[in-house]
């Protein structure tokens, strides 16, 4: 018999690991990724290898070559952080761009801050703002969907950009949305990023990530619940002048924001009241960006701002403890 | 039903009770015991015993060494062979008795025979000098001496005594069977400590994959016709069998920390010692032997041992077949809390309740990757703790910080560790954190209490 | 345009005129008095921050010294009698040199000679793998092997060699700081004087077990056999529950004793020559007979 393994207890462990709770999140993004594809066809195809292909031997290569660190690959994190970055960008990007896209999220926003749980900013939201800071021309000329096969698009802007650009122009606010059908936003029929465009299909990942206990809801709902609230006050306040809860809700990549970029573990509180403050001061500020800033989207900088306030929030507000009231 | 559960944390690992259809069986006698002098909280017993005495089953060979301490009794009759150090199941040195086994002669006056008792005595002052002659102590784990916690400090008042019958470690199925097959004398122990307690309500707490015995105790109490005694079902949940957490999911009252359970008014009391309690009052048995339950999926002999006291494992494993050649671990007590055994010539105690063999892909740790700020160990903590922040603040030995963020009050339940998924050894380290706290918070009272003193004098 | 750029210029200095003010006011406001001398002496320090010297760092180190009568309980090990000195000079202290220590490791159980008898696999820490068990092997008091003492140093002169699973010091690095001892949570490390030219002699065990119990457990260890107590002309050794102990302050250095021990367990370092046995061996027998 050889000899026998002794160890402090617990003896026994869980199946979660990082690698499963990944998966889960990849599974998630399955439905938002084929709709995506449906809608968008072969170059979002394109855009989704690069980025996922790159960020992954990006990882790898650094991790090997530079830091000289147990590879990180395994974790499935950098596919995770591929796929957002892609579900961000129009697929009308060139190849080259999201491969830069890449480099901003895996190489400076990860792996600089010491790889996997030590980053202070979601990579790939870091990525995507490089990306719209650097190239707007290839970030703000959306193309209106053309599904699998299709031609190459007729580029236009998206929903909010349209209606920032319309209301400069001296147009009301209602002319511009009954453009809009409802059921379009929620079912994928608009001009967007590929991850704006089927907020049912990220809906359908997010209640997943929920049922499998990969996430908490908190910071969704809050998101949800502040942007609701401060778009119907403002919306009553002026109807001509600021768009309504429903629209802002389905447009500008709340919901992939929400869903998937808000709840990323590393970079959001741990607790419920930090989580609620987070997803309160996201959705504030997406909404102050969309009606007062130069930006028609804001979710992305409402996002990475919050990021910044999580290690205070992780200090300030902390689990009940048992019998301490 | 299945209401009642603790209100902060927990985790829900695969029950895995596959002896629960093992009736406890008596484990033939051993050729030679080794009985520990310090097999329970407090000061080790004092040996009162002489190399080449002969002992019946029952005889005191060692007396307590203080009052937070226990009586121990010669599990076996025959001949003292030795007093000496012998490596515990970690590998320790502490004093054994070694007695040869010759025979099976009890000592006068202990009640062997199965006729069950309810008459009550009814000076319970007597009654807890017969619970500290028998040795009793905590069954559960803790094995902290019975008649101390029955003894509670002037000022503080019990309303409520619960049994503990939650057995939510995963495999354990001794008190299970207990409940099934000893069921009317765990009653009137159930009895006898609620009379103790000043006649108070008893809740006996069974989790409720454990149908069977609900059922019987329910049944039992009806037949007996004990009034203030119910059965509780609790919902599954580890560590439901935690003492701060089951007096939480029974009365909804947290006890502080650092605090009794009696500051809360409750006192618990494990299912086998209650069992333990009927023996040594109604039958003048003290412990010398307990059920133990021997199993693990690599295991082919499940099996429910009644075991005397300091039998050794291998003895134990042996009788059963012996280590299979898969097992990797074996673990005195349950996976999430029980002990490795580094040493199979080590020998039972009072507490032992089960000896788990896994295998190395059930146990075998996986390498630690990096912290991902998850936050499953806070979730999973059932006192409410930050395993992630403890972690970081036991590696650097902050021990003010650590004393805020309550590392003292972690019970080592593992679920920080458990849950996990970069696999980071939290209760390991928290461990150490907590070691260090508690020393500086004894330190300070001793100086306290050392000035305060001084200050008299003067 | 001239205007708006004079405009410009006067406003950003009469604003950064203003701030200055206010720093200067706030600085005056909350200043500090402090002894000179503190920054004078913390600059002498090596500025490790080890704690070796049993202060938080050098700062706290430098204001004890300042207060301090004299520099009795002042001493950083790892600066030596040099920093010392200057210390002494910049407080106007006489100062008692110290004999320069070095850390040894008391354990030779190699994997080799102490076979494992469990296999570890908690925590790669010491101090957890202490708190639960005795260890892996069949010795209770041996090197557990997970390297507390190579992660305290500061000055990377402990490694883990991964053949012997032990902890080696490298002398040149080693500044005596303590750090190591106060890591390791079975007490092997002691800080020893350094010797002539380094060399020294120590018994490399701390295993306090009956002669056969250690000998089983592993095949380096002390059995407290009293020989090299008997063979040392020096008074320099003495057994105490079953394990030797070597005196520094008493030891000359022969190696007889190193020469005698039946296991080993005795260790000469840094001489130049290596130990001829036999010749030691027929030098003490010609002496015993006459």
């Amino acid at each position: 018999m050889s000899n026998l393994i002794i160890s402090p207890s617990p003896h026994i462990h869980s199946k979660d690991s990082t690698r499963s709770l990944m998966l889960d999140v990849i599974i998630a993004l399955i439905p938002a990724v084929i709709c995506s594809v449906v809608f968008y066809g072969w170059r979002e195809l394109l855009v989704l290898g690069v980025s996922v292909a790159s960020c992954v031997l990006l990882e790898w290569a650094v991790t090997k070559y530079w830091m000289k660190a147990p590879s990180t690959v395994g974790d499935l994190s950098a596919v995770i952080t591929g796929i957002l970055l892609a579900l961000n960008l129009p697929y009308t990007t060139p190849w080259w761009v999201v491969f830069i896209g890449a480099v901003v999220a895996i190489g400076v926003a990860k792996l600089s801050f010491g790889g996997i749980g030590q980053n202070i900013w979601n990579p790939a939201l870091v990525g995507r703002v490089f990306l719209l800071v650097s190239f707007p021309t290839y970030m703000t000329s959306w193309s209106a969907p053309q599904g699998l096969f299709g031609v190459d698009a007729v580029s236009g802007a998206t929903p909010l950009g349209t209606i920032a650009e319309g209301l400069l122009q001296g147009s009301s606010v209602q002319e511009l949305t009954s453009a809009y059908n409802y059921k379009d936003l929620l079912f994928a029929n608009l001009g967007g990023s590929a991850g704006e465009v089927c907020a049912l299909a990220l809906l359908a990942g997010f209640v997943y990530l929920c049922c499998r206990k990969v996430i908490k809801p908190w910071i969704t709902l809050s998101i949800f619940a502040t942007v609701a609230l401060t778009a119907l006050v403002f919306n009553l306040a002026d109807p001509s002048r600021f768009t309504g809860p429903l629209f802002n809700l389905l447009t500008g990549g709340l919901v992939l924001g929400a869903c998937f970029m808000a709840t990323d573990y590393v970079t959001s509180p741990m607790s419920l009241w930090g989580g609620v403050i987070f997803g309160v001061g996201i959705g504030f500020l997406t909404m102050m960006i969309r009606y007062f800033g130069s930006y028609p989207e804001g979710v992305s900088f409402a996002i990475l701002i919050m990021n910044s306030v999580v290690p205070l929030l992780n200090r300030w507000f902390h689990q009940p403890k048992f019998g301490r009231k | 039903m299945g209401k009642h559960t603790f209100s902060i944390g927990g985790v829900h690992p695969h029950d895995s009770k596959i002896s629960r259809g093992c009736a406890i069986e008596p484990l033939p006698l051993a050729p030679v015991v080794y009985i520990s002098v310090a097999q329970h909280i407090g000061a080790p017993s004092v040996p009162c015993v002489q190399v080449g005495d002969k002992v019946k089953v029952g005889q005191v060979i060692a007396e307590p060494g203080g009052f937070v301490s226990a009586f121990i009794h010669s599990s076996v009759s025959g001949t003292v062979k030795s007093i000496g150090p012998r490596a515990d199941l970690a590998g320790r040195p502490a004093t054994h008795i070694e007695i040869e086994v010759e025979g099976d002669e009890w000592l006068e006056g202990i009640d062997t025979g199965d006729t069950l008792v309810t008459k009550i005595p009814e000076d319970n002052k007597a009654i807890i000098e017969k619970i500290r002659q028998g040795g009793v102590v905590g069954l559960g784990g803790a094995t902290f001496p019975t008649h101390v916690k029955l003894s509670p400090p002037p000022g503080s008042k019990c309303e409520r005594v619960i049994i503990n019958g939650c057995e939510c470690e995963p495999y354990l199925t001794s008190d299970f069977r207990t409940l099934l097959e000893k069921g009317e004398q765990v009653v009137v122990g159930a009895a006898i400590l609620k009379q103790v307690m000043g006649n108070v309500p008893c809740t006996v707490a069974i989790e409720e994959n454990k149908p069977e015995a609900i059922a019987h105790i329910k049944e039992v109490i009806a037949r007996l016709g004990y009034e203030g005694i119910e059965v509780m079902p609790m919902k599954m949940r580890y560590p439901q069998g935690g003492e701060k957490q089951l007096i939480d999911a029974v009365m909804h009252r947290q006890v502080g920390s650092g605090a009794l359970p009696i500051s809360v008014g409750a006192v618990v009391q494990n299912v086998a010692t209650a069992l333990a309690v009927y023996d040594a009052v109604q039958k003048n048995k003290p412990i010398v032997d307990n059920s133990v339950t021997v199993t693990g999926e690599c295991f082919p002999r499940q099996a429910n041992l009644l075991v005397r006291v300091g039998t050794p494992l291998r003895y134990i494993v042996d009788y059963l077949g012996g280590v299979p050649a898969d097992a990797a671990k074996i673990i005195s007590g349950g996976p999430m809390m029980g002990r490795a055994v580094a040493n199979l010539d080590a020998a039972t105690v009072k507490g032992t309740g089960a000896l788990l063999f896994l295998t190395a892909a059930q146990t075998r740790r996986a390498p630690e990757s990096h912290c991902i700020r998850c936050g499953k160990c806070a979730d999973a903590c059932p006192m409410g703790l930050e395993p992630f922040l403890l972690n970081k603040l036991s590696r650097n030995m902050d021990l003010e910080a650590l004393e805020a963020n309550a590392a003292q009050d972690c019970i080592e339940c593992g679920c920080c560790l458990y849950s996990c998924p970069a696999h980071i050894p939290l209760l390991d380290i928290i461990r150490q954190g907590k070691g260090a706290v508690l020393g500086a918070i004894r330190a300070r009272a001793a100086a306290a209490k050392a000035a305060a003193e001084a200050a008299k004098n003067n | 345009m001239v205007k708006t750029i004079l405009l410009t210029v006067a406003v950003i200095t009469a604003l950064g005129l203003l701030l200055a003010l206010v720093l200067y006011l706030v600085a005056q406001k909350f200043k500090v008095e402090e002894d000179p001398r503190i920054d004078e002496v913390e600059k002498a320090m090596p500025g490790a921050n080890c704690g070796g010297c049993g202060f938080a760092g050098c700062r706290a180190f430098a204001e004890s010294a300042v207060k301090a009568p004299n520099l009795d309980n002042h001493f950083c090990p790892v600066g030596g009698n040099e920093v010392m000195a200057q210390v002494a000079a910049i407080l106007g202290y006489e100062l008692k040199a110290k004999a320069p220590e070095v850390a040894v490791v008391r354990c030779n159980g190699t994997c080799e000679a102490r076979p494992r008898t469990s296999d570890y696999d908690g925590m790669a820490s010491c101090a957890v793998k202490a708190a639960l068990y005795t260890g892996d092997t069949g010795c209770a008091f041996g090197c557990l092997g997970c390297g507390d003492c190579a992660a305290a140093c500061q000055f990377g002169a402990l490694t883990m060699d991964p053949v012997t699973g032990l902890p080696v010091v490298d002398e040149e690095k080693c500044t005596a700081c303590g750090a190591c001892v106060k890591a390791c949570p079975k007490k092997i490390i002691e800080l020893r004087p350094k010797g002539p030219r380094g060399m020294k002699v120590f018994v490399s065990c701390v295993n306090k077990d009956k002669g056969p119990v250690a000998r089983k457990a592993c095949a380096n260890a002390c059995i407290g056999c009293n020989i090299c107590a008997k063979t040392c002309t020096h008074e320099a050794i003495t057994v105490e529950g079953n394990l030797a102990y070597i005196d520094a302050s008493k030891c000359k250095l022969c190696r007889e004793c190193e020469a005698m021990c039946p296991t080993g367990a005795i260790h000469g370092v840094n001489f130049p020559k290596a130990l001829d046995k036999e010749a030691i061996k027929e030098r003490i027998k010609a002496r015993q007979n006459g």
